[in-house]
């Protein structure tokens, strides 16, 4: 019983889900669910498919085989990597939260000061920097108060000082909605922290389970070194786990990506 | 008498020039107010290549119009949608970006219409007023189907404009947070190949995707948020329809080119006023 009670039903999960392009697999038999009130992790290199991997979540790509199942009427949010936006569409930072769906003002102010860019709700989208605009874009995943928010690199071009603080505000609105949260992240150190589970991933799933766990696994070590894994450790985790000896109880053979482990909550 | 005579004769001269000039401003009126919202989608969507290829694609539309022994309005309606579909099923594939895939669509279906046109030896049709627009060429009925399929038109744009801006922005976005893509460009494309057949007798094939494109391009610097760049189009088409038409009655010149002159002369006005504005505030 490693992990915290789980919601019954997963918001979305992935069955042996395969992408390919080009003859190239991009995702390899990949299994993963999120539920509601936890946060679960990618991690891996670039090209790893992590990208990828949430869009087929949301249904934005679809997979070439495996079953992708995602709760009915499923409200989401999401913050994709990037937004390229043509300067020939004018729009203020308030109407490009309420592009799809209408929200009360009060609703649009207490999200953007979340993300710290109230003062600018009435600027002009196209003369926000790199940061500024990641905010916004998180703002706009969260004002819904999505049931899946889904979050590809949040803290891109964010200072660090900022990153913390975007990560307080992900984890505040899961602790009050108690809405599951798929994360893409490269800071290894402030996320994990934070993190229900972690699926480490290179086309296929190499390793998966709690932070700790994942940081000792000679997958994770191999495509991050050692020094990675301090970072994962230096950082305790918020939930206090009883970490027997049998951590790695998915007993998956880790010299075969195909016969990778399908998270340890199925036996958790 | 023959003094009489000749002054009888200017006048229904002069009454005849007012009922078609009052048709053609009417029209042009109608085109306008459509191609406003219409075009600033076309610009935010990067979609000029695409009204280009439905124009060209009306051509033969009116051509298999006529030969079906159908109303040219229909044909052309008709064509416009199968392009817009054959264009979605040939963009499935991967390879082939997507201007080229219009560039093979348009020349294709414009050189198509050119030989079927030339087959229709036994109707006479105008080529150049089919190429160019023709103010004299329109009639009460074109009138009926300009501001009768207007207000359809504007009022499923209407329906479809929050998912088409939120989807212009992002689509990936707009997508998760459940537009329905597919339906809503769908949509879109249909209306369009809609308007090019409308706008057609005033302006031409070869010009019509100007009358979308420009306006609203001269609009962009003076708009804060989609709709007021909407109604800023539908202003500066009017003013260019407007003198356009002057311009047409004064010199004798065709319309449809007179038109697009018009437009492409304010949208230049407007860069110098913005351009002398951003200096003035910087």
């Amino acid at each position: 019983m490693h992990d915290a009670p789980r919601a019954a039903q997963p918001l979305v999960a992935l069955e042996d889900v395969c992408l390919v392009r080009d003859g190239t697999h991009i995702l390899d038999r990949v299994s993963l669910d999120v539920r509601a009130g936890e946060i679960v992790t990618l991690v891996g290199q670039n090209g790893a498919g992590k990208s990828s991997l949430v869009k087929v979540a949301l249904g934005l790509l679809k997979a070439d085989a495996g079953t992708v199942a995602r709760k009915p009427g499923l409200r989401v949010g999401y913050q994709p990597q990037k937004l390229t936006m043509d300067s020939a569409l004018p729009l203020t930072v308030r109407r490009f939260l309420t592009l799809t769906h209408s929200a009360p003002a009060a609703r649009i102010n207490a999200v953007l000061t979340d993300v710290g860019m109230v003062e600018m709700s009435g600027a002009d989208i196209h003369i926000l920097s790199g940061g500024e605009l990641q905010r916004v874009m998180l703002a706009r995943a969260m004002l819904r108060e999505p049931e899946l928010l889904v979050l590809d690199e949040p803290t891109q071009n964010v200072d660090i000082a900022g990153a913390v603080d975007i990560y307080k505000v992900i984890v505040n609105l899961r602790d009050r909605t108690g809405c599951g949260v798929l994360l893409i992240s490269h800071d290894l150190n402030v996320v994990m922290a934070q993190t229900n589970r972690v699926y480490c991933l290179n086309g296929h799933i190499c390793c998966s389970g709690l932070p700790a766990d994942v940081s000792r696994h000679p997958e994770f070590l191999r495509l991050f070194g050692p020094a990675a894994a301090g970072m994962l450790t230096i950082y305790p985790h918020t939930h206090d786990h009883v970490h027997g000896p049998g951590v790695h109880d998915h007993g998956h053979d880790h010299h075969h990506g195909h016969d990778h482990d399908h998270g340890g909550h199925r036996h958790g | 008498m023959t003094i009489i005579t000749a002054t009888i004769t200017t006048m229904e001269v002069t009454a005849m020039v007012e009922g078609f000039l009052l048709h053609a401003i009417l029209a042009g009126c109608g085109i306008a107010m459509l191609a406003g919202p219409l075009g600033c989608v076309v610009v935010w969507r990067r979609m000029a290549y695409f009204g280009d290829t439905l124009s060209h694609a009306a051509l033969m539309g009116v051509a298999l119009g006529i030969l079906a022994g159908i109303d040219a309005t229909v044909g052309v309606v008709a064509t416009g949608v199968a392009v817009a579909l054959l264009l979605l099923a040939l963009q499935g594939q991967k390879r082939l970006a997507a201007d080229t895939l219009l560039g093979i669509l348009s020349h294709a279906a414009l050189s198509v219409g050119l030989i079927a046109i030339s087959f229709l030896d036994t109707v006479r049709v105008d080529l150049m007023s089919y190429l160019f627009g023709d103010i004299l060429a329109v009639s009460d009925r074109d009138l009926a189907w300009i501001y009768g399929g207007g207000v359809v038109i504007l009022a499923a744009l209407a329906a479809i404009w929050r998912p088409l801006i939120a989807l212009t922005v992002h689509e990936d976005t707009a997508i998760a947070e459940g537009v329905a893509s597919m339906r809503t460009r769908l949509t879109f494309m249909v209306l369009i190949a809609f308007t090019v057949a409308l706008a057609m007798k005033l302006v031409g094939v070869l010009l019509i995707t100007a009358l979308l494109i420009i306006p609203a391009a001269a609009a962009r610097g003076f708009a804060r948020s989609p709709e007021a760049m909407a109604v800023g189009a539908v202003v500066a088409g009017l003013i260019a329809v407007g003198a356009g038409l002057a311009a047409s009655v004064t010199w004798d010149t065709p319309s449809g080119p007179s038109i697009v002159a018009a437009a492409a002369a304010l949208f230049a006005l407007t860069l110098a006023v913005r351009g002398a504005f951003s200096r003035s505030t910087a």
